[in-house]
């Protein structure tokens, strides 16, 4: 099945009955498979005349206490960015998927990771998290938007699937999990409804008095610390042993797997760190590693983004080489094996 | 002695943050009071916007869910589609609805949104200090047009009601003013029959009332409702612009 | 028909919309401010001289911003 596809019927499964968005390539297949489908589960699909208002249908809809997703890809994300930085300041949930493309303005449509940085702190004004999640397989875009509509519920934050073209297009074989029944989900008891038997309450991020502004923050941030120390996600592949490691999400994760089944057969040892949760990043498990291992080997397709928070997380610790191919070109593995042979087992670690 | 007039229980007893005189005040209780008339305060769910009625929600008893600038016929369709049976209205300025808005606004309209607007216009951008507003009238001096609005320098002041007359998913919208008894009285009357049209289903409803905004326009209040009547109106007649349910000949004034 | 109206003089903000809108003159611009600052309406003294009072017709209180005024009316 084709990744769009894939993330389109793992949200329906997981109880979303209400998608909002815009056309852009080449995410135009997920927003088509929802226009088809949603309907024949009682679901409401609507094509929006800008980013910006679909992403405020969204708000809308998870206002009153739907489970809602919006796609697209870098140049609309962009323009969702108001919207998602008031989901983060109203405290609502919604599913937001980027298959990214080449950057920055129009771009291309080609496979890229340049949205990286826009992503992981949170992308709009203030201050605010999203839950970011990078898979890298057919069955992962499928659990994790399945699981993303469970988390963005559960902390009342936006989550972002962050993919691209590569992944949006891949066919792959991919196991299903159950129909969700909308009517079981967990209650959400702030959610606008109407004043039926209750008080009338409202949902509001304006909050004019600094000091109550500030305590608002802070609980924002207790929410995302939590977060991060109970989601962290990642995959650890062959570094026990390893000599140097590479740290790639995505389909640059893909790439660099090969290349590691590539290098090992040469009789190189090295191994790959996938984070899978870009923002919260898999610090503590990427500190765990470096405790065994020396060189780290960043590779992203873009100019370098990424490699700042595995900097961060090794504090110059270990060695940290970037490799990145920006603008939607994609490398093959072998490039990749070749780079780190050549680079770092013959002259850095030679 | 009976009790003729009263505080409507919809409007939560609190002093409002608004100016003396201003149209905002009026209109509040206006809509207040037509939800309860209605009976409507269960199914009720207000969108305030961003400008002077922003803490809408401090007023109204009813569910409300805060949008951010100009988007709230966006959110307000996201809230009316997964509530279909509510009454989902927004609350907005003109700078809000017809400049920041006016896409989603459009939009809505045509699609034939079931929600229903109600468009403040007072022609100037209240709560950030008297700017040009997209309604601000020709030869008005606002902060940002200190000469007077000249049309084809600054833009002309937009219609947005007969724009979205044209729309075919518009189904009732009607332009009044709150600067009279009457005209308070047709205020009412419009935003009941709007509210009505969408719990019927028959399409998008909007109610553009023309508003004093004493501050702004650097007037008394009363100074300022007589400016509405004998200048705005110029530019912004008052009437039915659209009714789907009026007979043939009436539907459409334009 | 007789009427009377109550003023809430903590709530109102002086715009004078009552006063025009009355059409015996039964309201004016007091002298007095209230707590927020503003010379708030009142009921003329005189107000039922030449027996055309209030006649509870809510007229003031359908103009009046701050729903500050209930009008009462005399039951027949």
């Amino acid at each position: 099945m084709r990744g769009s596809h894939i993330v389109a019927e793992a949200a329906l499964r997981a109880g979303c009955r209400y998608y909002f968005g815009y056309p852009i390539t080449p995410q135009n297949e997920l927003p088509e498979y929802m226009s088809r489908r949603l309907p024949e589960v009682g679901g409401v699909f609507v094509q929006a005349e800008s980013e910006i208002a679909s992403i405020n249908m969204v708000i809308g809809a998870s206002m009153a206490g739907a489970r809602v997703m919006t796609s697209s890809s870098s140049p609309g994300i962009s323009l969702k960015q108001e919207g998602i930085s008031y989901l983060g300041g109203l405290e609502l949930p919604a599913v937001i998927v980027n298959m990214m493309r080449g950057g920055p303005g129009l771009g291309n449509i080609a496979p890229s990771q340049s949205d990286y940085f826009q992503a992981t702190r949170g992308g709009g004004h203030g201050d605010y998290r999203t839950i970011v999640l990078a898979p890298a397989s057919g069955q992962e875009l499928c659990d994790l938007t399945y699981k993303a509509f469970d988390l963005a519920d559960h902390y009342r934050t936006p989550v972002l699937i962050l993919a691209d073209g590569m992944m949006g297009q891949m066919m792959e074989p991919v196991r299903f999990p159950v129909l969700r029944d909308v009517g079981k989900l967990p209650r959400k008891p702030w959610a606008i409804t109407g004043a039926k038997g209750r008080k009338s309450h409202f949902i509001r991020s304006l909050i004019l008095d600094p000091g109550q502004m500030e305590e608002h923050n802070w609980k924002l941030m207790r929410k995302y610390e939590q977060i991060a120390d109970a989601e962290v996600r990642f995959e650890s592949f062959k570094t026990d042993d390893a000599d140097l490691v590479i740290v790639a999400f995505g389909t640059a994760a893909r790439i660099a797997k090969a290349a590691v089944k590539r290098a090992r057969n040469e009789g190189l040892k090295v191994g790959l760190f996938r984070p899978i949760t870009l923002w919260p990043f898999p610090k503590k498990p990427l500190q765990e590693v470096a405790k065994r291992v020396k060189h780290f080997f960043v590779f992203e397709l873009n100019a370098g983004q990424m490699v700042e928070d595995v900097q961060l997380a090794l504090s110059g610790q270990s060695d940290v080489f970037f490799y990145g191919r920006p603008g939607g070109v994609v490398p093959n593995p072998a490039e990749i094996s070749r780079i780190v042979s050549r680079q770092f087992f013959q002259k850095e670690i030679g | 002695m009976k009790k003729v007039f009263g505080r409507p229980k919809t409007l939560k007893p609190v002093p409002y943050h608004y100016c003396p005189g201003c149209g905002h005040s009026l209109l509040h209780r206006i809509v207040a009071e037509v939800i309860e008339e209605m009976g409507v305060e269960e199914i009720a769910i207000g969108v305030p916007p961003a400008g002077c009625a922003v803490l809408a929600y401090n007023y109204f008893d009813v569910d409300m869910g805060e949008a951010a600038h100009g988007r709230g016929a966006a959110l307000a369709t996201g809230v009316k589609r997964v509530l279909p049976d509510h009454l989902v209205f927004t609350y907005q300025g003109d700078g809000d609805i017809a400049a920041i808005g006016t896409a989603e606004t459009v939009h809505a309209a045509n699609r034939g949104e079931r929600i229903t607007c109600i468009f403040v216009n007072n022609a100037v951008y209240g709560m950030t200090g008297g700017q040009m507003a997209p309604t601000t009238i020709l030869g008005q001096t606002t902060t940002t047009s200190p000469g007077g609005r000249v049309g084809n320098r600054d833009g002309f002041p937009l219609n947005l009601s007969e724009m979205l007359a044209v729309t075919r998913g518009s189904a009732y919208i009607e332009r009044t003013s709150v600067t009279s008894p009457a005209g308070i009285r047709a205020t009412k009357k419009a935003v009941r029959k709007a509210f009505e049209i969408q719990l019927k289903g028959l399409g998008f409803t909007l109610v553009e009332v023309l508003s004093p905004c004493p501050t702004n326009l650097k007037m008394s209040p009363i100074e300022a409702c007589r400016w509405v009547d004998t200048e705005m109106v110029n530019y912004f007649p008052l009437g039915v612009i659209k009714d789907v349910t009026a007979p043939e000949e009436g539907k459409n004034a334009h | 028909m007789k009427g009377s109206i109550k003023i809430d003089s903590s709530q109102c903000k002086g715009c004078a919309f009552c006063v025009e809108a009355c059409p015996n003159g039964v309201i004016e611009i007091g002298a007095k401010r209230n707590a927020m600052g503003y010379f708030y309406a009142v009921v003329k003294k005189d107000g039922a001289k030449d027996g055309k009072g209030c006649t509870g017709c809510t007229l003031c209180a359908v103009m009046c911003p701050e729903v500050a005024i209930e009008v009462y009316r005399e039951e027949r």
